[in-house]
């Protein structure tokens, strides 16, 4: 598994984290019960800060993604297809909202938009 | 629980004709078990004096110490020495011992001395070299070594990695990484690079002329502080509060500042540790922000 941190974006680390392993999980590269990377393992590994893994963490485990068993580690929770179809919301609207700016600045109307989306489907 | 707190210590050495008279003013600050934190602060500003004061080596005028949960004043911290790894900022061995002669003491002298750790440590150093004929990287390198190899839970390291080359300060980090792999150990290390630190710390601890300015959670302190890049227009923009130095030039200003204040359309950049401690110490400004 490949964590990649990003020095540059401006993103706070934990999230950054999170986000990857979240995306391992949500597309199977993770499989439920797999034990995640240790928090000391992985913040030695990539040279981060133990309290910022562990925060990814705790944040992972918040969120239902990962559940944590005293004295072993971390592991990927059951699949919670709620939990995923949400995620794919979340992201649909995000790009919807930007599919709404782009839209509004090149003057294309909503009608001309649902033909777009149409035609896509078709293919 | 806190492998290390410093309540309230307070030391001063009164002014001589031989001497700068000195004062730490009332440092607290504690170290959680299992993280590493780093001390900084300008040459003087009495980093080796509280570490000095940690090892019980200096008595302090007032406050408290508590080391590994034993405060260090009590005669049962002859005990927690056991425990504690120390290297100090200039060397202590015998200059005609070999790292073999230093096995054999050590032996005896710490329970718990473990020689294959202490060898694979000083890795391709000859062992039966005198400690005199050493190189710098191999005379820093030796008490490192035998500061990690009797189990200890506190490592307490003074300028370690100074006047060293690249490849042997990152040999170091990796060893720190290593030694902190199990989650009950903590370590303090003073330095100057500041580099070094930003890679191996979960805390970092400024001090300056005998004060302590800041002790934050690195990461936490990074993503919250921003370098602004801007004009003095753009700069009057950001809530005063929430700057906490600038430097002026005749191109431009930049300063550091909290990234909640800085509005968009503003440059700004991911700000250093060395950022931050230089922009402490000299970006005076009227009505700032404190860390």
């Amino acid at each position: 598994m490949n964590i990649i941190i990003n020095n540059t974006s401006g993103v706070p680390i934990y999230e950054q984290i999170y986000a990857q392993l979240k995306n391992e999980i949500i597309s199977g590269a993770l499989k439920e019960n797999e034990p995640l990377p240790s928090i000391r393992g992985l913040a030695k590994g990539l040279r981060i800060s133990v309290i910022t893994t562990k925060r990814a963490y705790e944040e992972l485990e918040r969120s239902g993604y990962i559940y944590t068993l005293a004295g072993k580690g971390s592991f990927v929770a059951k699949r919670n297809n709620e939990l995923i179809l949400e995620e794919y919301l979340k992201e649909i609207e995000s790009h919807l909202e930007r599919i709404s700016k782009l839209a509004r600045a090149a003057n294309i109307g909503k009608n001309e938009l649902i033909d777009m989306l149409n035609a896509l489907e078709e293919d | 629980m806190n492998a290390l707190e410093v309540k309230n210590i307070y030391k001063s050495y009164k002014k001589t004709k031989r001497a700068e008279g000195f004062e730490l003013k009332n440092i607290s600050f504690s170290l959680p078990s299992g993280c590493v934190m780093g001390l900084i602060g300008e040459n003087g500003a009495g980093k080796s004096t509280l570490i000095k004061l940690i090892c019980g080596i200096a008595r302090a005028d007032g406050g408290e110490i508590t080391v590994l949960g034993t405060e260090n004043t009590s005669r049962k911290f002859t005990f927690t020495k056991r425990d504690m790894g120390v290297v100090l900022d200039y060397p202590c061995f015998p200059t005609k011992f070999t790292a073999n002669d230093i096995n054999r003491i050590m032996r005896r002298a710490y329970t718990d001395w473990n020689e294959n750790i202490f060898f694979k440590c000083l890795g391709t150093i000859d062992t039966d070299l005198k400690y005199g004929s050493y190189s710098k990287g191999m005379k820093a390198l030796l008490p490192i070594a035998v500061a990690m190899s009797h189990n200890a839970k506190l490592l307490i390291m003074d300028e370690p990695t100074s006047g060293l080359d690249p490849i042997v300060r990152d040999e170091i980090l990796d060893m720190i990484n290593e030694f902190t792999r199990e989650e009950n150990r903590s370590v303090l290390i003073s330095s100057h690079i500041l580099s070094d630190l930003e890679k191996a710390c979960d805390y970092i601890a400024y001090i300056s002329r005998g004060e302590l300015k800041f002790c934050e959670e690195k990461d936490d302190m990074l993503d919250k502080l921003v370098i602004v890049k801007c004009g003095e227009d753009e700069l009057n923009v950001i809530d005063r509060r929430k700057v906490i130095g600038v430097r002026k030039s005749d191109f431009g200003i930049e300063a550091l500042a909290y990234r909640n204040a800085v509005t968009g359309g503003i440059h700004c950049e991911k700000a250093t540790i060395e950022d931050i401690m230089i922009y402490t110490a000299k970006g005076d400004l009227e009505g700032g922000a404190r860390i």
